[in-house]
């Protein structure tokens, strides 16, 4: 039987990974299968681990106001195994004017503070189920 | 040969994920890789590493992986952690301990959650070991959690266990109970920094001292500190010096024998088994079978014996 498999991850050396247990925990759940590998990620890293544990969807966790720099990153190494067809999205203190931007680059979706769990775990089932 | 299998036995990292993602999933194709993978296996020294939650053994993994990669082996590492009984999903973590290793292009990781179904685990974990064998890792160390029935037929799949004891909580004892001490090719004491370390290591020794015959490998009881990585050196040697003594003492290709055997039946048994529920037991039979059971108008061994007789008559 096929499951949902998610990569939930925080890169940069920042902070606490409070949101990222929050989100894996919603997921595990739903019944989804999460990997988790805590703090201190390269966008090299997740891509790799990604590509490793054949994941399904790949959520960043992100708290550092990194992410203009760390999306495009991960997805050049994602590109670079094939794995651009990934389903990546991101969480966190996000300014809304930078989500079009991400979007354009192939974040599927963005989720700011305050979104319940259960809109980031339906997403994830109807985009990836 | 499928594309998948092809490209694994190339090297592909991403196929290798793939089929592993295939066999865990009973997809339609992981028998057609694992059929063409299987000539390349066997090169593998299959290492399994388990004792209680919490015991250290991810991070005891990682660094027995790094003794095997200073010694110039490509390693894979399948971590299996329990599914949420509830939901059916999990939350795999053994990857945090392991973070250093991402990056080595001579080590693949894959994270297993249980799934529920014991045996089910037994075999997609011994596949998935099967397939890193085939993509060229010299080793493969295989974690699991706890000290029950699934972990003594995951050990059945190893060469080598090392079964990851802690000092102070019991732990001997309830290994004893477990019949732990039967699959244990090697006890690494983790968290030897901590009390109760001569403690446990007598209790161990005694009751290895108690085995009936002098066996050729008495499982050598180590002390580990995997947080700083003490002891992990000596334990590297005595997992290698264990496989040394299979090859010499014919216990590989015993254990191999084995193992081929029980496969052969399991695999048996399973087709068996799909088989004839297809051919004489769809559902609403084995319900209105089930129904006069209990109302005592038939009795399950003669339905039994007249289902098998319709399934192999003539
Ligand atoms: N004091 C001490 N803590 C350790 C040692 N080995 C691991 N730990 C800690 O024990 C916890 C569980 O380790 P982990 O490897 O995840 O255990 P597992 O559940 O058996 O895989 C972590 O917080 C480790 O840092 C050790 O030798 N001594
Ligand atoms: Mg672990």
């Amino acid at each position: 039987m096929k499951r949902i498999r998610v990569l939930v991850t925080k890169p940069g050396l920042d902070g606490h990974d409070r949101g990222a247990k929050v989100v894996a925990r919603a997921f595990r759940d739903a019944g989804f299968e999460v990997i988790y590998t805590g703090l201190r990620q390269t966008p090299e890293m997740i891509a790799e681990t990604a590509l490793q544990e054949d994941v399904d969807v790949i959520g960043l966790s992100l708290l550092s106001g990194a992410h203009n720099t760390i999306f495009p990153r991960l997805i050049s190494e994602l590109k670079a195994r094939g794995l651009e067809d990934l389903l990546l999205i991101g969480g966190g203190v996000i300014p809304e004017g930078d989500i079009p931007s991400l979007k354009a680059m192939g974040v599927a979706e963005i989720f700011t503070p305050g979104t319940p769990t259960g809109k980031i775990v339906d997403f994830v089932a109807a985009r990836a189920g | 040969m499928t594309d998948t299998a092809a490209d694994l036995l190339a090297g592909s990292r991403r196929a290798l994920a793939r089929a592993i993602t295939a066999v865990e999933n009973d997809a339609p194709e992981a028998e057609a890789i694992l059929r063409a993978v299987h000539p390349h296996t066997g090169g593998a020294h299959v290492i399994g590493v388990t004792g209680p939650p919490g015991a250290g053994k991810s991070t005891l993994t990682d660094h027995i992986a790094k003794a095997f990669r200073a010694a110039g082996e490509r390693v894979g590492i399948v971590a299996v952690d329990p599914s949420s009984p509830f939901s059916g999903g999990a939350i795999l973590g053994d990857r945090i301990r392991m973070g250093d290793l991402a990056l080595d292009p001579g080590v693949f990781i894959r994270s297993m959650a249980s799934r529920g179904s014991l045996g089910g685990l037994a075999r997609h974990a011994a596949d998935a070991a099967a397939l890193m064998d085939a993509a060229g890792m010299g080793v493969v160390l295989v974690e699991t959690v706890g000290v029950g029935q699934s972990e003594v037929d995951i050990a059945r799949a190893a060469d080598t266990t090392v079964v990851v004891l802690v000092p102070g909580q019991g732990d001997g004892v309830q290994a004893i109970k477990a019949g732990i001490l039967e699959i244990a090719d090697i006890f690494a004491i983790n968290k030897a920094d901590r009390d109760g370390v001569p403690q446990l290591e007598a209790e161990l020794n005694a009751v290895l001292d108690l085995a009936e015959r002098r066996p050729a490998w008495r499982p050598p009881v180590l002390r580990t500190v995997a947080k700083t990585g003490d002891g992990v050196a000596e334990l590297a040697e005595n997992i290698v010096r264990h496989l040394a003594h299979l090859r010499e003492s014919g216990g590989l290709e015993s254990r191999r024998l084995a193992r081929a055997e029980a496969e052969l039946l399991a695999r048996l048994e399973e087709g068996l088994r799909r088989r004839v529920v297809a051919a004489a037991l769809p559902p609403e039979r084995l319900a209105a079978l089930a129904a006069r059971v209990v109302r005592r108008e038939a009795d399950p061994y003669t339905l039994t014996a007249e289902l098998l007789a319709e399934c192999f008559a003539g």
